[in-house]
């Protein structure tokens, strides 16, 4: 394939659609003409059991926060068609760069729940490996991670190597500069590389409307020169879809796609913000109404590719995990004040050496 | 000193296929100081290529490309053009091995050319070192001699931190022999460019180079003056530095950039804690000014000059008179 060649409707300088791609409706009826194609119901299946997972997950998360287990937990409820159906759609070979909102993706991806967590903890900044399941760190400043991404991937080019780097990233990190710095290198390099903005209707208050002027954040693509897609982001099917086919546009030397989903943040910010404050609940209902996983619950009903004890079987397996996850967050953290000094620079030097000594002394 | 570093660039390039060169015009171009002259066409365009106008860019791709494997040397093409990096090089280049528990190395090398004297207008004269030597996690470097400014730059590059590599613009067209050899000390370790017993003049960068001729003119008005190259700003080499310190009894530290809050500050102050016994004078600073750099016309009221320094030597109370109060004017 070359990169003027079109994939699933969309080729570098050709507009996104104009409304969202959909492959299944609110309803969890399919939807057609969407032009990307229709995956297995095995498929929308594990998406599905992947969802139904996640939410139990962040639930857990949130409700450890309340606890006083974590720090702080920035949820992604309501986002699980986008943070299940990007990392499904990754082949193991290729990179994933979450941000802070991506637990739940770093969790799909098969990354520990405890492990994922330390940063939120706050008994780590990063407690996985992010060679193991080819995650990077969580990223808290926003958009710095796209660039990190391209030289991933550019990289990866450099070397021969077949493998594309998914970039997730918010509506507000699309305003950084360094998400333009990204977009830009991404499509001059033609480097093999996938953003993915979930636009979730708010930068912590502040709405799309105040954050951009574009008609979507898809269509800064054609400004790069870049493939762009406009998906909807609670259709976990379209958006498995839509990444795969961009990543394998990328791992084929097609260059980079700007994806945009379009979803809603149930929760605050945070635990520490206040919704109410810039958003009526109303709004809030309204897109309960679309709700990702009772959408792929009623499509496969439908289908007759989920019936009762499979659901209830999901249902409990999720419940389990969460179960071990809690228990476990419910044991405190080991701390070991070396690890303050250990990995500043590849050998302490002396004057860390020093300082470490003197804390380990004063901790004692 | 362009040609040492073209040269330790070259090797480099050549000894590790790791390590790739970019940057704004650093491709058929060379660089604007011709740093990379010729390796484009030598190595080719998958080694060393030009990049979009974006310093963010250029070093948070580099961070990338070190998490997968690579080595980047990158080119930063002014000191105070590196600021729109600052976060890439502040949050994320200096901690990732730290965030990550050392799972994640960043041997990435940021060459920027930095500090005035060579008539550049606004934006093109900072010294910056201090901003970066601020942030833990980081290597902040600057060779004065030419033989330095190659054997650091490999050092650099074979460092598995990394290295805010700061090229005194001053010193490109400086001219001397090198000996092309290996030391991974040169970005650990000050070295004493003269040896004294009177004064230690501790500088770094281009005011090395003054600190030397301020010792020429010191001998001929009766001052013995050690010069040290601090070589490394962060990590400071404190043993080199206390060790001629406790041996001269005075110390003064040269830097071009502004003194407020300046790299001087902290040496002063770390002496002042390891030193204060053998200390015959309180330690001197002798900085550019706490203005904006100023324009090139009258840079050289800013910069540091041998008289300057001269003059400070001669404030470090030589006289072992004893003024008594009673005998105050």
């Amino acid at each position: 394939m070359t990169a003027t060649e079109t994939f699933a409707g969309s080729s570098a300088g050709a507009l996104p659609s104009d409304e969202p791609l959909a492959l299944i409706a609110a309803n969890g009826s399919p939807v057609e003409g969407s032009g990307l194609r229709r995956p297995a119901d095995d498929v929308v299946l594990d998406l599905y059991s992947a969802m139904v997972l996640g939410r139990r997950f962040d639930a857990q998360a949130t409700a450890l926060t309340k606890q006083g287990r974590l720090a702080v937990y920035p949820s992604s409820r309501g986002q699980e068609a986008c943070q299940v159906g990007a990392v499904r759609a990754l082949q193991e070979r290729d990179w994933l760069f979450p941000t802070y909102r991506d637990s739940v993706a770093i969790v799909t991806r098969g990354v520990d729940p405890v492990a994922a967590l330390t940063l939120l903890r706050g008994n780590w900044h990063l407690g996985y490996d992010p060679y193991e399941l080819r995650v990077a760190p969580q990223c808290t400043p926003l958009a710095t991670n796209s660039c990190h991404a391209v030289g991933f991937a550019r990289a990866a080019a450099l070397k021969g190597e077949s493998t594309a780097a998914l970039v997730m990233m918010g509506d507000g990190a699309t305003s950084e500069g360094d998400a333009h710095e990204a977009f830009n290198f991404a499509a001059v390099w033609r480097a093999p590389v996938v953003f993915l903005v979930q636009n979730n209707g708010y930068a912590i208050s502040v709405p799309t409307n105040k954050q951009s002027a574009a008609r979507t954040f898809a269509h800064k693509g054609i400004g790069y020169g870049m493939s762009a897609q406009y998906v909807d982001g609670n259709d976990a099917a379209a958006v498995t879809v839509a990444v795969g086919d961009a990543l394998e546009h990328a791992r084929r030397g097609g260059g980079p796609t700007l994806i945009e989903a379009r979803t809603y943040r149930i929760e605050a910010h945070t635990n520490a913000d206040d919704a109410s404050r810039y958003r009526s609940n109303d709004e809030v209902l309204l897109w309960l109404a679309r709700d990702p996983v009772d959408r792929l619950d009623h499509y496969l009903s439908a289908r007759g590719s989920l019936d009762t004890f499979a659901r209830q079987a999901i249902a409990d397996h999720a419940e389990s995990f969460a179960e071990s996850f809690r228990q476990r967050m419910s044991v405190d953290p080991e701390l070991d004040t070396e690890d303050l000094f250990r990995h500043v620079y590849a050998d302490p030097p002396e004057h860390l050496r020093r300082q470490a000594r003197r804390v380990a002394a004063d901790a004692a | 000193m362009a040609g040492a570093l073209n040269l330790a660039l070259t090797d480099a390039l050549s000894a590790d296929e790791r390590v790739v060169v970019y940057g704004e015009d650093v491709g058929p171009l060379g660089g604007v100081f011709r740093v990379t002259d010729g390796l484009a066409s030598r190595f080719g365009e998958t080694r060393v290529f030009d990049t979009p106008l974006a310093e963010a860019g250029i070093v948070g791709t580099a961070i990338g490309m070190a998490m997968n494997g690579m080595r980047p040397v990158v080119e930063i093409q002014f000191d105070a053009f590196a600021y729109p990096a600052f976060e890439q090089i502040t949050s994320h280049l200096a901690k990732l091995r730290n965030r990550s528990r050392g799972r994640i190395e960043m041997p990435v090398v940021i060459r920027i050319p930095y500090g005035g004297g060579i008539g550049g207008v606004e934006h093109h004269s900072d010294s910056s070192e201090v901003f970066y030597a601020h942030t833990a996690g980081l290597r902040v470097v600057t060779p004065g001699t030419p033989d330095d400014a190659y054997t650091m730059l490999r050092a650099a590059i074979d460092s598995p931190d990394p290295v805010i590599f700061l090229e005194p613009k001053r010193q490109y067209w400086a001219k001397a022999p090198i000996a092309r050899r290996l030391d991974a000390r040169s970005l650990t370790h000050a070295v004493v460019r003269r040896p004294g017993s009177g004064v230690t003049l501790i500088s770094y960068g281009a005011m090395a180079t003054t600190a030397l001729e301020v010792a020429e003119a010191g001998a001929r008005l009766g001052y013995d003056v050690e010069v040290i190259d601090l070589r490394t700003l962060a990590p400071f080499d404190d043993a080199t530095v206390s060790e001629s310190v406790r041996r001269t009894g005075r110390a003064i530290v040269v830097h071009e950039a502004s003194g407020f809050c300046g790299y001087g500050a902290e040496v002063a102050a770390r002496l002042t804690e390891s030193c204060f016994h053998y200390l015959e004078a309180p330690i001197l600073r002798v900085t550019g000014l706490d203005i904006p750099y100023p324009p090139p016309m009258m840079e050289s009221h800013h910069l540091p000059s041998v008289d300057r320094v001269l003059d400070a030597i001669e404030r470090l109370q030589w006289d072992d008179h004893v003024v008594l109060p009673d005998e105050m004017g």
